[in-house]
């Protein structure tokens, strides 16, 4: 008897009032008694659209229906896999435009509660050993430029067939923008590196330090007996808005606020790291990004943090979820309003930006209504920090020193179907081929690209 | 983890470290940097690259004790390890083609950066000023080597206690003025040493490197944290620098920023020193 209620079973969350002052994970996950309540409102529709809208095609009904006759292991291996990173995509993919926001519960209610089953999965088998993976050598060497999703899951895949894989990251972390990007209340850190821990038990190689296209160039490593080459180097330079007061003392990228935070712990006491202590702070922009620097403030002692968004609050680009913490957090959200000046003391700190209204216009190429500046109507926000979160343009790093490697106007890598670039035996996906997107989609292209390098060795000899 | 082979006391303050670090020293150029962590509490902090070995798969770092990052690198001893080291990161100078005079002008411990500078540019036959300023006689280092790299060595001491009386501004004015002609002059120091050597040199237009040292963080171009503006635009030192023309620089604004941790930086010195210092 499926469970009729049209909401989804509630989950325990730290109180909003504790929570906006600790780094601790917000969302504390179902009990395997409300995991079995709330699977049990799958109708375990036989279209399965909940599949459709996912990019790496979890078999959603079949691991939902494990779940509510309590076979945790069970259903964990059936998302396992197609999906090398179930605890990391539980909690941060934005299920309400991909699974969920096609799952027929929705038409009439709450759709089923799927991000949290997958991640009440992954939990669940946290703790319990899982013999890795290992497979036999086959002898072919690949290597894998940065350690965020799209690479891991190329590793992943690629480790599995056998093949001798080496990641190569800049930083002194594996885990791209899940360790230094997404705060730890909403992606325990532990969890990243549990991840990243099991892929050194299959075998994986990982070598941190290294910024490939300076230590050592994509043409360099295929001279060093890699065969393929996969690149993985994430989204990029953060921009900023060529406004007035961007120098000041007190501005940061969201990038360069959240790795102090989340990478080098500039919260914990005993690590290194400065950061300023802030009392009232802007974020400027509306995406995941701006929601966990305006979080991050907060916890870090704010008493007024502002999101100042052009658009209005249909428009933020940020999940759902993340929106609404924020708002019970007490983030205010200034939307509808354009950042024109950023204003200093005497002593080049931030004391307060100027803003210009705006209204929605016409829709622009994106589909959404284009927000225009309302003439006359600027006012001043008193601030003593300014966070920019207005995304990125792709790093032109390896770009630069792999001749063959092409990028579009943009910037961004130019690939085929499989992930190919426009260099023999050189593959890319992720941001640095999509521009800023998502976890699962950077996952989504890792897998096609260890398809395809997989083919192209086997078809090379 | 990165072994210390070499480890030597420049002065009392500045310190010398020779690392393994065989991947870097293949790659690594005149100007170039690292960034090092100490351990794993550590800063991400840069530092220029002062010399390499691309035989012994060593690079050399000299640094001056300034805050807690350094204090704690200095505490390490031959033998031990820093846990991360990577590079080069930066762009290699570029030295103006077909030069035939070049003043390279250093400041304090920036003389150690500008040692290999003069030494590459003499090594290519250039007429090499090598205008070295410290603070005072006992703080004096590198003079040996600086000597052997350079046509004319020009030690300056700000209390006139050894070589030249005056800061290198002076020095370098009195060398325009009496007719040294520069192609080219290469400043390396504290952020105003190097501000007022391009004010020296602008009426000249004479073109004036300048090597600068933001806040950084990951190096590569991902965090922002080291722009600077150069001709009214934002630039990354990390990637596009960290070499600049001096006279496009807002230095003020650098200054301000590097100053935005001051408060903070004195309480980790605290905190590791017991206050003392
Ligand atoms: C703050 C923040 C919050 C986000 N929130 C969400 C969310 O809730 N849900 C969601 O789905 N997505 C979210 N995203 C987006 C998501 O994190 C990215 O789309 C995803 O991580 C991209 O993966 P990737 O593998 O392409 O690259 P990245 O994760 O960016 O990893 C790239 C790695 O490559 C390394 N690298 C770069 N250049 C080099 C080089 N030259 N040599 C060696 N290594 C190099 C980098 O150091 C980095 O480790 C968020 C992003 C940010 C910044
Ligand atoms: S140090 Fe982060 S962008 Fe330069």
């Amino acid at each position: 008897m499926p469970n009729m209620s049209l909401t989804k079973t509630p989950i325990a969350e730290q109180d909003p009032k504790v929570r906006a002052r600790n780094f601790k994970e917000v969302t504390l996950g179902y009990t395997p008694e409300e995991a079995m309540e709330e699977a049990k409102r799958c109708l375990n529709c036989k279209h399965k659209p909940c599949m459709t809208g996912c990019p790496v095609s979890v078999r959603i009904p079949e691991f939902i229906a494990k779940v509510a006759e309590g076979e945790f292991e069970e259903a964990y291996k059936i998302i396992k896999s197609t999906n090398a990173l179930p605890a990391v995509c539980g909690r941060v993919c934005p299920q309400e435009n991909q699974c969920e926001g096609k799952c027929v519960r929705g038409i009439k209610g709450e759709p089923v509660a799927i991000g949290r089953l997958e991640r009440f999965c992954a939990d669940y088998m946290a703790d319990k050993p899982v013999a890795a993976e290992k497979a036999e050598p086959n002898g072919h060497k690949v290597a894998v430029v940065g350690a965020g999703p799209s690479s891991l899951t190329v590793a992943g895949d690629l480790a599995k067939l056998g093949y001798d894989v080496t990641i190569f990251e800049a930083f002194h972390t594996a885990g791209g923008v899940l360790m230094y990007g997404i705060p730890e209340f909403r992606l325990p850190k532990t969890i990243v590196q549990h991840e990243i821990d099991n892929l050194t038990a299959m075998g994986v190689k990982i070598m941190t330090n290294m910024v490939i296209g300076k230590v050592l160039s994509i043409d360099e490593l295929m001279g060093m007996g890699y065969e393929a080459v996969f690149v993985g180097s994430g989204a990029g330079l953060p921009r900023f808005m060529g406004i007035e007061g961007e120098g000041l003392v007190g501005v940061y990228s969201a990038n360069e606020y959240l790795t102090r935070i989340n990478l080098m712990k500039a919260y914990k006491d005993e690590y290194a790291t400065p950061i300023l202590k802030s009392k009232k702070v802007a974020v400027v922009g509306g995406g995941n990004v701006a929601m966990d620097a305006a979080r991050s403030a907060m916890r870090l002692g704010a008493e007024h943090v502002y999101i100042v968004y052009r658009r209005s609050m249909d428009e933020l680009p940020a999940r759902k979820e993340e929106v609404h913490h924020a708002q019970e957090e007490g983030i205010e959200f200034l939307v509808l309003n354009n950042p024109v000046k950023i204003l200093g003391d005497e002593n080049g700190h931030v004391r307060g930006m100027e803003c210009v209204k705006m209204e929605l216009g016409e829709p622009d190429e994106s589909g959404r209504r284009r927000p225009v500046t309302i003439e006359g109507s600027n006012f001043e926000l008193e601030i003593d920090t300014a966070i920019m979160s207005i995304g990125t343009s792709p790093n032109p790093l390896i770009r630069s020193t792999t001749p063959g490697l092409e990028a579009n106007k943009h910037g961004c890598l130019i690939v085929d179907e499989t992930e190919s670039t426009t260099k023999e035996g050189v593959y890319a996906g992720g941001d640095a081929v999509t521009g800023a997107a998502t976890v699962i989609l950077a996952m989504g292209a890792g897998k096609k690209a260890a398809a395809a390098i997989d083919e192209y060795i086997k078809n090379k000899k | 983890m990165f072994k210390i082979v070499t480890r030597k006391q420049l002065n009392e303050n500045v310190v010398l470290m020779e690392i393994d670090a065989p991947f870097i020293a293949a790659k690594a150029e005149a100007g170039q940097f690292i960034i090092y962590r100490v351990n794993e509490q550590g800063e991400r902090v840069p530092l220029t690259i002062a010399d390499y070995d691309r035989e012994k798969g060593t690079i050399t770092i000299i640094f001056q004790v300034i805050g807690g990052s350094t204090m704690e690198l200095a505490k390490l001893n031959e033998g031990d390890f820093i846990h991360d080291v990577v590079g080069p990161l930066g762009v290699a100078t570029e030295y103006k083609e077909g030069a035939k005079r070049i003043a390279v002008v250093g400041g304090g411990v920036g003389c150690a950066i500008a040692y290999p500078q003069a030494k590459k540019l003499f090594g290519m036959g250039v007429e090499v000023d090598l205008i070295a300023g410290f603070r005072s006689k006992n703080i004096v280092i590198l003079e040996d080597e600086m000597s052997k790299a350079s046509t004319h060595l020009h030690i300056c001491t700000d209390d006139g206690s050894y070589g030249y009386h005056g800061f290198v501004t002076n020095k370098l004015q009195e060398l325009i003025d009496s007719g040294a002609e520069f192609d080219e002059v290469i400043a390396i120091g504290p952020v105003p040493m190097m501000k007022f050597v391009c004010q020296v040199t602008k009426p000249y237009g004479i073109k004036t490197l300048v090597s600068l040292n933001p806040i950084m963080i990951d190096g590569t171009g991902m965090c922002g944290g080291c722009r600077v503006t150069v001709d009214g635009k934002i630039r990354y030192a990390c990637v596009d620098g960290p070499d600049f023309d001096g006279h496009k620089v807002d230095f003020d604004e650098l200054m301000r920023r590097n100053s935005t941790y001051r408060e903070d930086e004195k309480k980790h010195v605290c905190r590791l020193t017991g206050g003392v210092r």
